[in-house]
């Protein structure tokens, strides 16, 4: 069996007394779309934070396509192929949605010591960011100010610049938080194709969602995964219910 | 070596200077989140508030009270009418409209006391000298700076780990609306807090009167050296305010004591008669940067990640 | 395009630098001359903030500093009997850009207020190292006896030396606004308007500050240089810290991360301090309060206030 994708190996994290990720192992293997789940506060936030760079951790290791990228910087993480999407969205307001995907695109081409020519006017730039925002449904938005799009545009957005990257892993935080029902049926639909070229790993609340996406489904609670497997075993296994029936979370988990 | 003992005695006296101003700058940052350039104009205002008042009176205690008192009452009246506006806006906005405040000051005072600068003479049961070690003798005055300093830092150490105020300040200014959530007059306590700022900048000021004299100006020089305190022991923290400006003092005064003496020992005089003066105003900021190097947040910053 | 009052503004303000001269060797009022030299000059300091200020976000209240030393290379340089321009121009420059390197290799690992704060403490240590140089003057100043010498060109002359500042001002306006829409000016805008976006699509962020942070520096070297040259002097207050206020000033009063706003402001500032002095001597109790109200109430500048409102 080849090595997993992601691999995440006893990651730790703790802010003074509190344990946030606890031992946490977790492998993710190429081609799955496998999704975690958890009460809030479960650490969620903190764990993305880990395999993105942006928090250190005591002590575990995060290996990616065989490397270790426990100790690198976030940028050098995006540049190896994990892209992520922010839960509260992170954009560039004052540009338009085609700047900030095109922006992406540069990112990853090449370095961007160049001094003179108009990046607006670059073909190999905004092809590649128009491409992504057809393909995410924003494509007549692309000259759109950012400050003036919707909420649901603005998660939209945030799946096209990770896109852009041409990543070989999406790190999603809970992309349909605050979605209505329309909108949140799209946005599935749209990670039920993604999820046949990229890895994903997908932070949910949204139950129907994860449950008609995920290959796999971990279970965090205060920071440890306390079932992993596929979704009917999760969805059967009790030590889950009682975390969630137990915190009295009003989510569904209909069989 | 008595000299030595004598700049080790200054450099604590600098550096308990430092503290007050340095205290009142962290706590104004740390509670709102405000960059506060006018931080020195407060301090030189002491000072012209403390000659002007000891003149008036006669009594150096009495210029003491009033001094505290009107630094208070000036540093509040600020807050109320300039300062409240600029919270939750850039840092930008804050150095300008700061900025702006110093012009003001700078221009007021000179309008108010003229160009040159004021004495404030020491009363007799200050000026004398004591003998702290055998062949020792160091001026009461330096001493008693040293004393109400540390009295301040016992006091705001108790203010801040004991009290509900204390709390407050503890919880930090990240949110003001939370606080104010909580039931707290967050206006009142802004206000309160920057007072109390203001008092000690004008403490520092007053006490720095008899040795330097009142100058215009005189605060942006020790504002900036105020500004390489909480570099170095990290913004928001009392406890790293103390210990750097500690630092900073001894680091400054003994330094500029010692320092064109040994590059002597490397350089030829004529070397060393230029270096010694350049480095030794350099000195501080170079180990601002060493320290900026190895540890880009200070040694005691409030919050870690 | 002349719908825009913007850029009628900035077409009346070139027309009139342009025949400036003309006026003046007409009138022979040359204070007219000087004081504009120096709005010049001055302006192209204020550009050079402007990209590392107005575009990067980067609130550097040490940037005289640069003025300091490309003035103070010139000025040495002059002094040891250095008078050529093609030694001492590229010199201040290679200097400038050194210092910019070091100074923001330190302060860029900060943000925020440190950053503030930290750039200066750098200033105000380069400005006690000037005051310490004997040989060169220490507070009072170093007088310069002949200015960069250039072959034909006769920087003495107050009309060619007017023009060649001119003509650099606009080449690094010109400049500016090139960089600003590069791909290298993409990653600095993006990285104010969003650093934690910018590091999550694989931008190293610091370095390409930092090559911002050295064409300020050297760009405001330059401005040095010419400095030097007006003034036929230098002293450590070219470099204090109030006049690195005054150029955070003049970006702000014209409007940050506009092309021209930086020229404007300068403009502004120097004939509104020109016209207040004349009034009274106390004229900073003026504009100390008119700077809080303008960050309070008018914030986009000069420029932010002709901005054409859409429809």
């Amino acid at each position: 069996m080849p090595e997993p994708l992601l691999q995440i190996e006893g990651l730790t994290k703790r802010f003074g007394g509190i344990v946030a990720s606890d031992n946490v192992t977790l492998p993710v293997v190429q081609g799955e779309l496998h999704a975690i789940i958890g009460p809030n506060g479960a650490g969620k936030t903190t764990l993305i934070g880990q395999l993105t760079g942006e928090l250190s951790s005591q002590s575990g290791t995060i290996r990616f396509g065989g490397q270790d990228i426990t100790a690198l910087p976030v940028w050098q993480r995006s540049l190896r192929g994990l892209a992520r999407s922010f839960q509260i969205t992170s954009l560039f307001l004052d540009f338009t949605a085609l700047d900030n995907v095109a922006l992406a695109v540069q990112a990853h081409a090449g370095h961007s010591f160049h001094f003179w020519r108009d990046a607006r006017q670059q073909p190999d730039l905004r092809d590649p960011a128009h491409a992504a925002l057809e393909r995410v449904g924003l494509g007549r938005r692309a000259d759109a100010l950012v400050a003036n799009m919707s909420h649901g545009e603005h998660r939209q957005l945030e799946i096209a610049m990770a896109l852009a990257t041409k990543p070989r892993m999406l790190l999603l935080d809970e992309p349909m938080a605050g979605m209505g029902v329309e909108e949140s049926a799209r946005m599935v639909e749209l990670l039920r194709e993604l999820k046949r070229e990229l890895t994903i790993l997908l932070i949910e609340h949204d139950m129907d969602a994860v449950f008609a996406l995920a290959d796999r489904i971990s279970v965090l609670v205060y920071g440890r995964i306390i079932a992993s497997g596929e979704p009917a075993a999760i969805r059967a296994n009790p030590d889950v219910r009682r975390a969630y029936l137990g915190e009295q979370q009003a989510v569904t988990l209909n069989g | 070596m008595l000299y030595f003992i004598e700049q080790c005695l200054n450099g604590l006296q600098v550096g308990m200077l430092l503290f007050l101003l340095a205290a009142g700058l962290t706590l104004i940052f740390g509670i709102m989140n405000l960059v506060n350039l006018a931080h020195g104009s407060l301090y030189m205002l002491g000072a012209y508030f403390a000659a002007t008042f000891a003149a008036w009176t006669g009594s150096f205690l009495a210029a003491v009270v009033l001094t505290i008192a009107t630094t208070l009452a000036v540093g509040m009246l600020v807050e109320i009418i300039a300062m409240r506006r600029l919270y939750g806006r850039d840092h930008l906005d804050h150095v300008l409209g700061t900025f702006g405040l110093i012009l003001f000051f700078n221009e007021a005072v000179r309008l108010i006391w003229g160009p040159a600068g004021l004495n404030l003479a020491l009363p007799p049961w200050l000026s004398s000298w004591v003998e702290i070690i055998p062949d020792v003798f160091y001026p009461v005055y330096r001493l008693s700076i040293i004393v109400v300093a540390l009295a301040v830092a016992v006091f705001l150490y108790a203010l801040v780990m004991r009290t509900r105020i204390g709390m407050l300040i503890r919880a930090g200014a990240s949110d003001r609306e939370m606080v104010g959530a909580l039931g707290v007059n967050i206006k009142l306590l802004s206000t309160f807090i920057f007072g109390i700022g203001a008092a000690l900048a004008g403490l520092a000021g007053l006490m720095q009167a008899p040795i330097l004299t009142a100058q215009i100006g005189m605060g942006e020089n020790i504002l900036i050296v105020t500004f390489v305190v909480i570099i170095i022991g990290g913004i928001g923290s009392i406890r790293g305010a103390f210990i750097a400006s500690i630092f900073v003092g001894l680091t400054d005064t003994v330094g500029r004591a010692f320092l064109p003496d040994l590059l002597k020992l490397v350089l030829s005089p004529a070397g060393a008669s230029t270096a010694g003066p350049a480095l030794s105003s350099m000195l501080i900021y170079l180990v601002m940067a060493v320290i900026l190097i190895v540890r880009p947040e200070g040694l005691f910053p409030a919050s870690s990640k | 395009m002349m719908r825009d009052p913007r850029t009628a503004l900035v077409a009346a303000l070139l027309i009139f630098l342009g025949l400036l001269p003309v006026y003046v060797m007409a009138a022979g009022n040359n204070f007219l001359l000087i004081l504009f030299t120096r709005i010049i000059i001055l302006a192209l300091a204020a550009t050079s903030l402007n990209l590392i200020l107005g575009y990067g976000g980067m609130v550097s209240f040490g940037h005289a500093v640069y003025l300091g030393v490309g003035g103070y290379v010139v000025g040495i340089l002059a002094k040891e009997g250095i008078n050529t321009g093609i030694i001492q121009w590229p010199l201040a420059l290679l200097v400038s850009a050194l210092f910019a390197l070091i100074i923001g290799a330190l302060s860029l690992r900060t943000r925020g207020v440190y950053f503030i704060m930290i750039t200066l403490a750098f200033a105000q240590m380069l400005y006690y190292v000037a005051v310490s140089l004997d040989r060169y003057g220490a507070d009072d100043g170093l007088t310069i006896n002949h200015r960069s010498q250039f072959g034909l060109l006769n920087l003495s002359n107050k009309v060619v030396f007017y023009y060649l500042c001119l003509a650099l001002l606009l080449g690094v306006i010109f400049l500016v606004a090139r960089l600003v829409n590069s791909r290298f000016g993409f990653a600095i805008r993006g990285a104010q308007s969003n650093e934690r976006r910018m590091r999550a699509i694989g931008f190293p962020v610091f370095r390409y500050r930092l090559v911002c942070f050295v064409i300020a520096g050297t760009l405001c070297g330059l401005a040095g240089v010419l400095l030097a040259n007006h003034t036929d002097f230098v002293s450590p207050a070219m470099m204090h810290w109030t006049r690195s206020g005054d150029l955070i000033v003049m970006v702000v009063l014209g409007g940050m991360g506009s092309a021209f706003g930086p020229l404007i402001g300068a403009v502004v500032l120097l004939v509104l301090e020109e016209a207040l002095s004349g009034i009274t001597e106390y004229w900073q109790i003026i504009l100390g309060p008119l700077l809080l109200l303008i960050v309070l109430f008018a914030r986009g500048g000069i420029v932010g206030m002709l901005r054409p409102r859409h429809a």
